[in-house]
């Protein structure tokens, strides 16, 4: 695999098979696949399907004790150069699948990683979704959402508006996964976001021998002023 | 190598006989207990602290002091103490209290405890857990190896010429584990002072347990306490030992499904086979707990909770029977087989640490100086403290 392999995840959690969300997040990934490989890179692209983690989801809510499937898709989200996320919009909101699966998630997994944001409705009315809840879930998460939100109620899905939008979504998706903006992030600043031991997935394993606490675990003062 | 049960003190509803044992049957039952861990032949007892209900153990010395005076060889300890909302002063006194009057056979765990509610309560935040947890400890290190301790930190009054009593039994400090599932500061501080270090091991998976025994182990190495293999771990773990592993999980099942904290959860397959849970026939528990050295080393302190979950207390008894009787014997011989002949088999008892600090001579009896009657210790509490005595004019 070369340095310009780029791995794309998909993460929905449509609840049928197939599914309008699933639909929507597999159109933006063809459209994300073929920008990539006219622009030189190569692309390959896992699927989460939120649906078949939900039998593990109760246990990882109330005592963070991750399954094995959560551990895989965690896993594959630790490794992704570009995520699509899609939900379907229950009650005016993304669903609880999705969101649940999000919350479960360290707080340091996903950081600086460009996503591209996609939800489905059964009406036009639910559009603000994408922009007004799931956004600020992933800025939260410190990703990087790109500037097109991508929703769909049942008459854009036949709409060329639609791809438009699709497009431009992949285009700046496509262009921020090349800036290697995310690399970047996570190899120079990752110490300057905050993390657990044990976090970001299990990869951050990192112990700062010289940080205040270790100097108080140790028998010192944890106030520099006093060594 | 030391085997022994650990309590958390729930009193929680039998699911089976729909039964609550009242507070009074619980903590008269956990002395029972105590007692017959002592006679089928395990050596240490540990006990929870909590200070809410449906919790029993807020008072942990006075109940592990009665278990010592019952007892003639067992260990008592705690699972854990709470060294961020108990003054460090007065766990310095309660526990050098508990260490004379058991001759010695206590040690004790510290943890920071994860119940918000409980910090409020002692005028303390929870958010500031790690750095209380650090700081109470090096002050209680302190107060049980100096006679007179000046001392200044973030989270406790100032104490200037503080002399904290009794002092320790023979003037040794008693033993201190660290207990922590992720938190590297703690394993360090434990490493710093040469200390044990415990991980729980329960709802977590071996991987959790794995890192931090090995940072642990590492650093012990560098404060220069032994190589790394030599460092003292204890680890938590959980059985439940049936005839067959089919009895076994048809017993327990139940007591696992509606299990505080990760009771209505995974089920008791998943559970075990992602976590140290060990439930099945004598074979089945002898094999799971054989592999806890694989990803730990060779280890001093094996607990295991079993009183637990609405557990009634005849079966609690049973299954400490088995335990003792027929899991417990197969493990020493095979684990003590397997062990590195440079690793020491035990945690340091009073007297290794007796003999450590004074050899084949006496040790120290601190005996206080006399004071002018107002009851404040001064510059020199005892008659062989360095520095002069204080001489009073006479009246």
């Amino acid at each position: 695999m070369t340095a310009d392999t780029f791995h794309l995840v998909v993460v929905s959690a449509g609840a049928s098979d197939p599914s309008s969300t699933k639909m929507l997040a597999d159109r933006a990934a063809q459209r994300v696949t073929s920008l990539a490989r006219e622009r030189g890179h190569d692309v390959r692209v896992s699927v989460i399907e939120i649906r078949e983690l939900l039998p593990e989801l109760p246990q990882a809510l109330s005592s963070q004790f991750m399954g094995p499937k959560f551990r895989a898709a965690i896993d594959t989200l630790v490794d992704a150069d570009g995520i699509i996320a899609a939900a379907p919009v229950y009650k005016a909101g993304a669903s609880a699948a999705f969101t649940g699966f999000l919350q479960v998630l360290d707080n340091d997994l996903l950081i600086g990683k460009p996503v591209i944001l996609a939800a489905t409705a059964g009406t036009a009315r639910h559009a603000l979704v994408v922009d007004e809840e799931m956004r600020s879930l992933f800025a939260y998460l410190r990703t990087l959402p790109v500037p097109t939100g991508l929703f769909a109620a049942p008459e854009d899905f036949s709409s060329t508006a639609l791809t438009a939008r699709i497009s431009r979504a992949a285009q700046e998706l496509v262009l921020l996964m090349e800036s290697g903006f995310a690399r970047a992030v996570r190899g120079d600043t990752w110490g300057a976001y905050q993390h657990e031991y044990g976090s970001a997935g299990g990869t951050e394993l990192g112990i700062d021998l010289s940080s205040d606490l270790m100097r108080l675990a140790t028998g010192g003062s944890h106030r520099a002023d006093q060594g | 190598m030391q085997f022994g049960i650990m309590s958390v003190s729930d009193i929680t509803r039998d699911p089976v006989n729909d039964y609550t044992p009242s507070e009074a049957e619980r903590i008269r039952d956990l002395v029972r207990i105590a007692k017959k861990t002592e006679e089928v032949g395990l050596d240490v007892v540990a006990v929870g602290e909590h200070h809410n209900p449906p919790f029993f153990s807020s008072s942990p010395t006075t109940l592990l002091s009665s278990i010592a005076a019952q007892t003639e060889t067992l260990t008592v300890t705690t699972s854990t103490t709470l060294i961020t909302t108990n003054d460090p002063v007065r766990l310095a006194e309660e526990y050098a209290m508990l260490q004379h009057l058991s001759g010695g056979r206590m040690d004790l765990m510290l943890g920071r405890g994860n119940t918000a509610p409980v910090y409020p309560w002692f005028g303390q935040d929870i958010r500031q857990g790690l750095p209380l947890a650090l700081e109470a400890y090096n002050l209680l290190h302190r107060l049980w190896r100096e006679d007179v301790v000046d001392w200044e930190g973030s989270f406790r009054t100032p104490l200037q010429g503080f002399t904290s009593t009794p002092r320790p039994l023979d003037d040794v400090a008693p033993f201190v584990w660290h207990g922590s599932i992720r938190t590297p500061e703690i394993a360090e501080q434990a490493a710093y002072y040469g200390n044990g270090f415990f991980a729980n091991h329960i709802f977590w998976p071996k991987e959790h347990t794995k890192r931090m025994v090995q940072f642990y182990r590492q650093r012990f190495e560098h404060y220069g306490h032994g190589t790394a293999k030599q460092a003292i771990v204890g680890l938590g773990g959980q059985t439940f030992i049936g005839k067959t592993s089919q009895e076994a999980k048809d017993r327990f099942r139940p007591y696992f499904d509606n299990a505080p904290v990760y009771g209505h959860g995974p089920s008791l397959e998943d559970f075990s086979s992602m976590t140290p849970l060990a439930v099945g026939s004598v074979q089945e528990v002898i094999d799971k707990i054989m592999t806890f050295r694989e990803y730990v080393g060779d280890y001093q302190r094996q607990l295991f909770l079993i009183d637990h979950a609405g557990l009634p207390t005849d079966m609690v008894l049973e299954q400490l029977d088995l335990l003792g009787g027929e899991v417990v014997p197969v493990l020493r011989k095979e684990l003590e087989s397997r062990r590195d002949p440079e690793v020491a088999s035990n945690p340091p008892s009073h007297a290794d640490l007796v003999r450590a600090k004074y050899g084949d001579a006496e040790p120290r009896q601190p005996r206080p100086n006399a004071n002018r009657g107002d009851n404040v210790t001064g510059a020199s509490p005892y008659q062989d403290s360095e520095g002069a005595e204080a001489v009073y004019p006479t009246l």
